[in-house]
Formats: structure tokens, sequence, C-alpha cells
């Protein structure tokens, strides 16, 4: 662990339920592997950290007003799936880099009261991802 | 997370799906000293196979992987200095 940690960055753009699942296990997925991970919340990503909104995302396809989105819980629930908090708490306790896109906050009239400042790391725009990204050997947008 | 009597660290994963083992696995590495011996148990299958990847990409020694009737033992040690 002498040399540079490999570094990832995330953009979470999308706010749906099945998307941050994604976002989440690959960015626990890398640090666990070594690396150093951020990941942006933006546009309806961002929504998802407001207090009590991290699991209230729609399902991005099959969602059948709610069914589809029931039935994948309960299978989830069923495999000992770790839900979408714990997998946000264990990012955090790995030393992983939430960060909450200042613009988003501005045009969806969002306080950063209204969010989860115990797990955001720093507010930013485009200039601090592009800075990161450059210095990543992988960049996703989810 | 358990340390017994040997200073042996144990992390029960049986039962544990993805991302979990290899989360399991990672915090109880970070909170481990050098010369410390992490045992992971877990029946998640591609786990099995993942984290010595983890262990390979910390510069930390494999020192077993045993896979028996329906788990798997992964032993790791923290190197010395």
């Amino acid at each position: 662990m002498k040399k540079m940690n490999e570094k990832m960055t995330i953009i979470v753009h999308s706010g749906d339920f099945d998307k941050l699942y994604s976002a989440l296990i690959i960015g626990n997925g890398s640090l666990a592997m070594g690396m150093d991970v951020s990941m942006y919340f933006t546009f309806f990503g961002l929504q998802r950290l407001k207090k009590n909104q991290l699991d209230k995302g729609k399902l991005s396809r099959m969602h059948l007003l709610g069914f589809g989105k029931w039935m994948i819980k309960r299978k989830m629930k069923k495999a000992n799936v770790r839900s979408l908090d714990g997998l946000l708490s264990d990012f955090v306790e790995l030393g992983g880099k939430i960060l909450a896109c200042d613009m988003t906050m501005e045009i969806m009239g969002i306080k950063k009261e209204d969010l989860r400042q115990d797990v955001i790391t720093d507010y930013c725009s485009v200039g601090t991802y592009v800075k990161e990204a450059k210095e990543s050997v992988t960049t996703l947008f989810i | 997370m358990t340390t017994d009597s040997n200073n042996t660290i144990k992390v029960d994963c049986l039962g544990e799906t993805c991302p979990i083992p290899l989360v399991e696995t990672r915090k109880a590495i970070r909170k481990a000293s050098p010369g410390d011996i992490i045992e992971v148990t877990g029946d998640h299958g591609s786990s099995m196979k993942e984290i010595p990847m983890a262990v390979e990409a910390l510069g930390l020694l494999l020192l077993a992987v045993e896979e028996k009737d329906n788990h798997w033992i992964i032993r790791i040690k923290i190197p010395e200095k």
C-alpha cells in the first residue's frame, strides 16, 4: 500500500433504485479492491441524497406502478442483499468520498440541510469532477 | 468481526452476498495491524475468487483458500513492515 492508490470516479446522475444499487456496489467493490473512489451525485441522483430518500427511486424498467419494485425488494430481502442505506454507510466507512453537485442544489432548490450531510464529503461543480476524472483509471456515468 | 485467542481476526460472511464479503474483508483489513491474520468464512461463490484478487491488489499475503462442502475459508496475513 506504499504506492498511490488507483482512483475511480462515478457520476450518479440517475435516481433510479436499481441504478443506485449498481453505483454503490461498484463503489464499495472498488474501495475493497484498494482503489480510491469519489461518487458525484447530480440531478436525479442528488435527489436520493435528501433525507429519507435513498431507496425511494423507481425501477429504471418494469417499475409497474411500484409492483416491480416491490417484487425486486422482496427477492433482494430473500437473497440477503444489503440495503442501500447499509451500502452507503459501508462506502463512507471504507473511506469513499460523496460529493454533491451545487448547481443541481441551486436549480432544484435543495438546501444543505435537506441533504444527508452526515455522508457528504463536499459540495462542488464540474471542475472538481474533471480534475479527479483526469487522475482516474476508470470513470463511470450512471 | 471477532478476534480469537491467537489474535486471528474472524470475519463471518456466511449467507452474505455481493459485495458484502469483499466489503467486510476490507473493513477488517483496515482495522488490522501488521502481522495480524484475518480469516474470512463465506459461501458466496464469486467472492471466493474475488477476495484473493483484492488481497493481491492490496499487497497482502494470501495464506490459504480452503473449499469445504458448502462454504470456504480464506486466510490473509497483513505483512510486517
